[in-house]
């Protein structure tokens, strides 16, 4: 008995395109329906309301407390102070230094993309950035005034603070790591005993400690930059996490890997770097992202220790007696920036996650 | 013999015209069994108090082909992983073209270079293409320009017959392709030993003969190889030596005809009763 070939056909239409979505995923049992009502019900309380406070009823037009009529919004105030929240105390005929700063780190970043892989200008370029944008924020020195780093504030003290701590933690939790994984007994107890006392300690510990009690054990005299202690506890802090990260990531590395990097000759630091890292990290990227988006939320509580962060920046402009009662257009308008910058790091870490993944190309 | 000199410069032999061998005595006209090239002796390994090697003696020839068999668990993987220290032993003493294996970090990079080893799971770099996986250890730990890794690397990867796959990914292969990647991979830094553990057990039946097809013909250019495996029909049609280990001891061994035909022992004659009527 033979069977002639059989066609290919299309799904029954039931079963296939949105129709066939919306019976899966809303309505596929009693309890599915009745929570697809219950949310449309939770939606429909919250979202008109807010579109009408935040934009029908919204004011944008205009210079004072005075132009802000009506029940909605008044972004009049996030308009006028948006240097404030955007760079804080910084003089404002300097303003240019730290917009050319971020102009220029979006520019380095656009160009990285064209040129591929890890090659040695990138490298230098991670090495050389630092030192530029802090001439530039700076100053001090090429002809341009001082600006303290007790005047930096906002935004840019938060990305300053996320962006050192994140390039920081990340090569110090990769050693943490390696350390914990090492076979010699000291190293690697001494990596356990960092690993879990700095897990052990809340960050706010750290950065308190880091700002109080550290300048007791200086000289009389020696003063310590506040910002610069702020970012040696938070970078400390979280290679404690990144290094856990790392870890997972190791673990996830079946045995043959390092066996046949063994075989093939390569040397520890060679096969750590080319086989087993590599792998480790790309396992790790969302626990990654994770960790640096909870230490972007985390800058906020440098507060603490007196300085301003883009959080802190709230209670700064809506103390002004010229605007008063403005806290909730400003926290929404903090929480839309710190959203714009993790959603991005999540995106970023998703495409990055389908760049490196070698399975299904 | 020219053949015999020549160690570390591996050049194409169908290229200088040597005629491939039609049966194991052309071969060994050939290709004539040299120096020892592995010596081990009294070698002893526990895994905690488990004993698994006990006093192992084997003698392996330059060009010399052995197939180890043996039901699982009798170490037989173990012991071949000594060879290149995947496992350290406690007792006795291996050597690889009388450099000794131990702790020692020189011998173990000389030992290494010398020996290459293909697995079971292939192990493979899943984060670099095939070409790169190739590559790689030419590039880091031999030093070789660039330019003459890819080279090499395309010999061997023609000479596997994948070289269309280059530029692809492990995981994007079939097992038996990848497995014969493994193969090339170990090629490439000119080994003077290649040791095979189980290199066909993970792959489905259809795969199984073109893997064995590329170590027929390592076999037929007189590669020294030590292969752990079950596929009787590649120990007697290659094999100079097969060797039976059970509860970590050798067993048995002699030439393939006697091996399989009039086995000694009654723990062999049980095994081969097993694994080939069924």
């Amino acid at each position: 008995m033979v069977y002639p070939p059989k066609v290919a056909k299309e799904p029954p239409l039931l079963e296939r395109g949105p129709i066939a979505w919306v019976r899966r995923n809303l309505l596929s049992s009693p309890y599915n329906i009745a929570f697809t009502i219950l949310g449309l019900a939770i939606l429909y309380m919250i979202i008109p309301p807010f579109v009408k406070w935040a934009i029908i009823d919204a004011n944008f037009v205009g210079h004072s407390k005075a132009d802000c009529t009506g029940n909605g919004a008044c972004w009049v105030f996030v308009k006028e102070k948006l240097n404030m929240f955007f760079f804080g105390f910084y003089p404002h005929d300097q303003i240019w230094r730290p917009e050319l700063v971020i102009a220029s780190a979006a520019a380095l970043g656009a160009f990285a993309k064209f040129v591929r892989g890890l090659h040695p200008f990138k490298l230098l370029l991670i090495v050389l950035f630092p030192i530029y944008a802090f001439v530039l924020l700076h100053g001090g020195s090429f002809g341009l005034p001082m600006v303290e780093t007790s005047k930096w504030g906002g935004l840019l003290l938060t990305l300053v603070i996320a962006s050192v701590g994140i390039v920081l933690s990340f090569p110090i939790g990769i050693i943490l790591a390696l350390g914990r994984q090492s076979k010699l007994p000291i190293i690697k107890s001494l990596s356990v005993f960092y690993i879990e006392f700095v897990r052990g300690v809340p960050l706010i510990t750290v950065l308190f400690m880091a700002s109080v009690v550290l300048p007791l054990f200086f000289p009389e005299g020696v003063n310590f930059d506040k910002l610069a202690r702020a970012l040696i506890g938070i970078t400390l802090f979280e290679a404690a996490y990144v290094a856990e990260n790392i870890r997972s990531g190791f673990q996830a590395i079946p045995k043959g890997q390092y066996e046949a990097a063994d075989a093939l000759g390569l040397s520890y630091w060679q096969k750590m770097a080319l086989v087993i890292l590599p792998q480790a990290i790309k396992v790790t990227i969302p626990n990654l992202v994770g960790t640096f988006i909870s230490l972007f939320k985390d800058t906020s509580l440098v507060m603490i220790i007196g300085l301003f962060d883009l959080l802190a920046m709230v209670t700064v402009t809506a103390n002004d007696r010229d605007w008063l009662g403005m806290d909730t257009e400003g926290y929404v308008f903090v929480a839309f920036v710190f959203w714009v910058f993790t959603f991005s790091m999540s995106l970023y870490s998703k495409r990055l996650e389908k760049k490196l993944d070698t399975n299904n190309k | 013999m020219a053949e015999q000199t020549q160690t570390q410069t591996e050049t194409p032999r169908e290229a200088q015209g040597a005629p491939l061998p039609e049966t194991k005595e052309d071969k060994k006209a050939i290709h004539p069994l040299g120096e020892p090239i592995i010596q081990i002796e009294k070698l002893n390994k526990w895994y905690g108090d488990f004993h698994v090697l006990k006093e192992i003696d084997l003698e392996v020839k330059k060009g010399e082909i052995v197939v180890v068999a043996g039901p699982s668990g009798s170490g037989k993987s173990t012991l071949i992983r000594c060879i290149n220290r995947l496992e350290e032993y406690q007792e006795g003493s291996i050597k690889v073209k009388g450099i000794e294996v131990n702790n020692d970090v020189k011998n173990l990079k000389e030992v290494r270079s010398n020996v290459a080893m293909v697995f079971q799971h292939f192990n493979l770099f899943p984060h670099l293409t095939i070409l790169e996986n190739l590559t790689l250890a030419p590039v880091w730990v031999y030093k070789k320009p660039k330019k003459e890794a890819i080279d090499t690397a395309m010999y061997y990867l023609e000479k596997v017959n994948i070289a269309d796959q280059a530029h692809k990914y492990p995981n994007q292969l079939s097992g038996g392709q990848q497995q014969r990647v493994a193969i090339a991979r170990a090629l490439c830094k000119s080994p003077d030993i290649m040791l095979f553990d189980e290199p066909t057990s993970a792959l489905d039946p259809e795969m199984i003969g073109e893997v064995l097809d590329v170590m027929i013909k390592l076999a037929e250019e007189g590669k020294t190889m030590i292969t752990v495996t079950h596929e009787m029909g590649f120990a007697r049609k290659v094999a100079d030596r097969v060797i039976f280990m059970d509860a970590g001891q050798i067993v048995e061994e002699n030439d393939p005809e006697t091996f399989f035909h009039h086995p000694e022992s009654e723990r062999l004659q049980l095994f081969l009763k097993q694994i080939l009527n069924h």
